[in-house]
């Protein structure tokens, strides 16, 4: 396999997975998998209301005062972790799947948070992220401002306009929570500029988009929206709902905004250190195409430092799919598959704080979380009917293996250590 | 045995300890430790330490407020005008015995209300991004036999991060291979500018854990979560030879922007349970040590729609400490009627946090002024705190 080929199937793929073919043209094979809708999309039920149903029975369990206690919620979230995970160990669209992770953790919606967070993260992946990743990121935005899973995890479903009907009624007022993260992390970036005014403003333009229980999905409630005009970045906004749609279309269209994602999409793509003439241009592209994202998707694939091999230390989550995409392991295979990026530092679905998970090596360099991937390559290498290390070198490296690897490898003592030795390598541990 | 073979295999003798033998040489040195505690999310320091003498308290956040000192499930008193949340028993008895201090309206350099860019400041200590944190930058100040500084946890807070290299412990998850195979594995690796560092700090520091924490345990076996980890590196800061710095954080439980109460009194309580835990791994080393608990900034005076508190500006801040000078709160008290509140909605702050921790490290390292500048930047405005340790 030679260093081009090798090098999308990592750099923007999952890792080649065990001995499925190659691609002819490796940038009409990232082209191919961008084409269309997501088949994820087009065959799966509404996952929300079924979600909510896991809610509605949890707490009807919970107001029976004694007994056993089905985990109605846990079991859901388990059951839609492990499809996850079976969906990027299997797909043979790798470069989608990478997109989809890409921008479930710009928008995080974290499992840490627990309870109706736990049981609707699948449904939000689904619905709020999945079918946006080759649209508009504007139509992400509304998406994922609006799905039940942001509202739940960031609290504007209890934020109240001081002035509303409720708010003087109940005497209750805003959770800035939703507009600053909205503002800092998903949108404009913390640097643009913008004061704890604007946040607070943009809080009230938020007021009343909570989330109806009843019909599984957003709601705009007027009698919790603060009345009145809002001016945020020095904009208008109308009162009602409007005035936060009107918002959030003004902020996805911001140079801010566009320069804030570009750089993120770039970090992902390139460098740790990103070239600012490259974050140009792709926050040319998004300008130019109004936030198309599968034109900047693709634009990235043009960029010349895109295709410079090793530049991108694998992060666990990406180090442990590579890892059993290579041995082609399934969930089938059971043992901890869905725990283990936890083990190495990264628990899927689950970053601490709103802003996601780093994207550069110093996030993932700590010397425990660097020496368990040997540790965690050595127990995978261990399984019975494990391919010989040169063997998987040539399907999932070809000539990216160095001389160096390769004659640690050659000369190591046992069969498990040539092949753990190769998937701890250099090469192995990045994309 | 093993675990030198290992290390000569590696060429990591050198930062290994040697073993009990070594006890004796050691205790000669100095022997300071410090150690910072790291609330991520933005502890509300006027919950933990409330100011309830201060008669605009329950007009601003009735509900949030426990009851009065002496009271059922009432505030642990701290003289007269400030109580201890209830949570905080072991801390409030660490206070009584006098290893204990609270600094009131404690706030960093900084003024954002961005969790993540107030956090990186923080940890700078800063107001500005840098490129190392100052507890590493402290470890460059150390003599060299004294230059430990260890992350618990599987990778270093940016606080830890910079020139010095810094070590990283967490407990063991996954079965380990033999010595040559790791010994291959730094030979493959071993011009990667990246990776070979870290790996060599990871097996190093493992050498040094399994040393420090081979002999069975005594007592209760440790409960899981922050406790476990507090009490784990007690023990690896009480070894002659071990780390002099240190630093542990947790994020869980902090950012009350609703039903504040219920979650902070958990949270509150996961804290005091891990400081008493620090202590007894600590055990006789707690005479040398202080440690410094600290968060990015405070939470509104006033409690939102949601029965909780949005992002705020000053905070708490506590010292702990077997020679601490405790059993005092810190700080001025700015009051909260609304002419005293910043920008009309937030604590305002009155001590730097960097004025309290220049105090900490000057009293605990005998650090001057010019190496406190080199530790904290463009500090002069902030002058060390006096009087934070027993004479």
């Amino acid at each position: 396999m030679d260093t081009r080929t090798a090098h999308a199937l990592n750099r923007f793929g999952l890792g080649r997975r065990g001995i499925e073919p190659l691609p002819g043209d490796p940038v009409a094979w990232l082209a191919e998998q961008l084409d269309g809708q997501d088949p994820r999309i087009a065959t799966a039920e509404p996952a929300a209301p079924s979600a909510f149903a896991a809610i509605a029975k949890e707490d009807a369990a919970n107001r029976v005062p004694e007994g056993i206690r089905p985990d109605f919620i846990g079991t859901r979230y388990r059951a839609d972790l492990a499809a996850a995970m079976a969906q990027t160990l299997s797909t043979d669209r790798p470069f989608r799947e990478r997109l989809v992770r890409f921008w479930t953790n710009h928008f995080t919606v974290s499992a840490r948070a627990g309870g109706r967070v736990l049981a609707i993260l699948g449904a939000y992946v689904q619905e709020a992220i999945r079918p946006h990743v080759t649209g508009s990121f504007q139509d992400m935005l509304m998406a994922v401002m609006r799905h039940p899973g942001m509202l739940f995890y960031l609290e504007n479903d209890g934020s109240i306009g001081p002035r509303s009907v409720v708010g003087l009624r109940d005497k209750k007022g805003l959770n800035e929570n939703l507009a600053r993260e909205c503002l800092e992390l998903h949108t404009l970036g913390v640097s643009a500029g913008y004061s704890q005014a604007d946040v607070t403003s943009f809080a009230r333009v938020l007021t009343g988009w909570g989330v109806d229980y009843s019909k599984s999905a957003f709601v705009f409630r007027p009698t919790w929206h603060e009345p009145g005009e809002k001016t945020v970045l020095g904009q208008s906004f109308p009162e009602g709902e409007a005035g936060g749609v009107a918002a959030l279309k003004f902020l996805a269209g911001h140079p801010a905004t566009l320069s804030h994602i570009a750089t993120r999409l770039v970090t992902h793509f390139t460098s740790d250190t990103p070239n600012p003439r490259d974050v140009a241009t792709i926050a040319g592209v998004l300008r130019d195409t109004h936030g198309d994202l599968r034109a900047a998707s693709m634009a990235v694939t043009r960029l010349e430092s895109a295709w410079q091999p090793m530049t991108k230390l694998r992060d666990p989550i990406d180090y442990a799919i590579a890892v059993f995409r290579a041995l082609d392991i399934t969930l089938a295979d059971g043992g901890q598959v869905e725990n283990l990026p936890g083990v190495l530092g990264e628990p899927f679905w689950n970053p601490p704080l709103p802003n996601g998970w780093g994207d550069s090596a110093p996030e993932w360099t700590g010397g425990e979380a660097m020496v368990r991937r040997a540790d965690f390559a050595w127990q995978l290498a261990g399984r019975p009917a494990a391919p010989p290390a040169m063997v998987l070198a040539g399907r999932a490296l070809g000539d990216l293996l160095s001389p160096r690897t390769r004659s640690q490898v050659t000369e190591a003592s046992t069969p498990r250590d040539a092949l753990a030795l190769l998937l701890a390598s250099p090469e192995f541990m990045r994309r | 045995m093993l675990l030198k073979r290992r290390s000569a295999l590696l060429g990591l003798a050198s930062a290994v300890t040697m073993g009990r033998a070594s006890l004796a040489l050691a205790a000669a040195a100095t022997q300071q430790r410090f150690v910072v505690v790291m609330l991520r999310g933005a502890l509300d320091g006027m919950a933990a330490v409330v100011p309830y003498g201060d008669a605009n308290i329950r007009g601003l956040r009735g509900a949030l407020v426990p009851p009065e000192p002496g009271e059922e499930n009432g505030l642990l008193d701290l003289g007269g005008f400030h109580g201890m949340h209830p949570s905080l028993a072991r801390v409030h008895a660490m206070y009584a015995a006098g290893d204990a201090l609270a600094v009131q309206a404690v706030a960093g350099p900084y003024r954002s209300r961005s969790h993540f860019e107030a956090q990186d400041f923080m940890e700078c200590g800063a107001g500005e991004r840098m490129t190392s944190g100052w507890l590493n930058r402290v470890a460059g100040l150390l003599p060299a036999a004294e230059r430990r500084a260890l992350a618990i946890g599987a990778v270093p807070p940016l606080l830890l991060r910079g020139p010095v290299p810094v070590g990283t412990w967490a407990p063991p998850a996954l079965p380990r291979p033999e010595a040559d195979f790791y010994s291959r594995l730094m030979a493959m690796h071993a011009d990667d500018a990246v990776t070979k560092p870290a790996l060599e700090i990871g097996l190093s520091e493992r050498g040094f854990s399994l040393q420090t924490l081979a002999p069975p345990q005594t007592g209760p076996a440790a409960r899981g979560g922050l406790p476990a980890l507090a009490r784990a590196a007690g023990r690896l800061l009480a070894a002659p030879d071990g780390p002099r710095l240190a630093a542990l954080e947790t994020a869980d439980g902090w950012d009350t922007h609703f039903a504040q109460a219920p979650r902070l009194t958990r949270a509150l309580a996961t804290l005091d349970e891990a400081l008493g835990e620090l202590k007894t791994g600590l055990a006789e080393a707690w005479s040398k040590t202080t440690i410094l608990v600290m968060t990015e900034f405070g939470r509104t005076a006033a409690i939102n729609g949601t029965g909780g508190t949005d992002h705020g500006t000053a905070t708490v801040a506590f010292v702990l400490g077997g020679g601490v000078a405790g059993g005092k709160v810190r700080g001025i008290w700015p009051g909260l009627a609304e002419g005293q509140l910043f920008e009309k909605r937030d604590l305002q702050p009155t001590t730097d946090l960097r004025s309290l921790a220049k105090g900490l490290l000057a009293a605990q390292f005998g650090l001057d002024a010019a190496a406190l500048e080199k530790v904290f930047p463009d500090s002069a405005g902030a002058e060390a705190m006096g009087g934070l340790r027993r004479a």
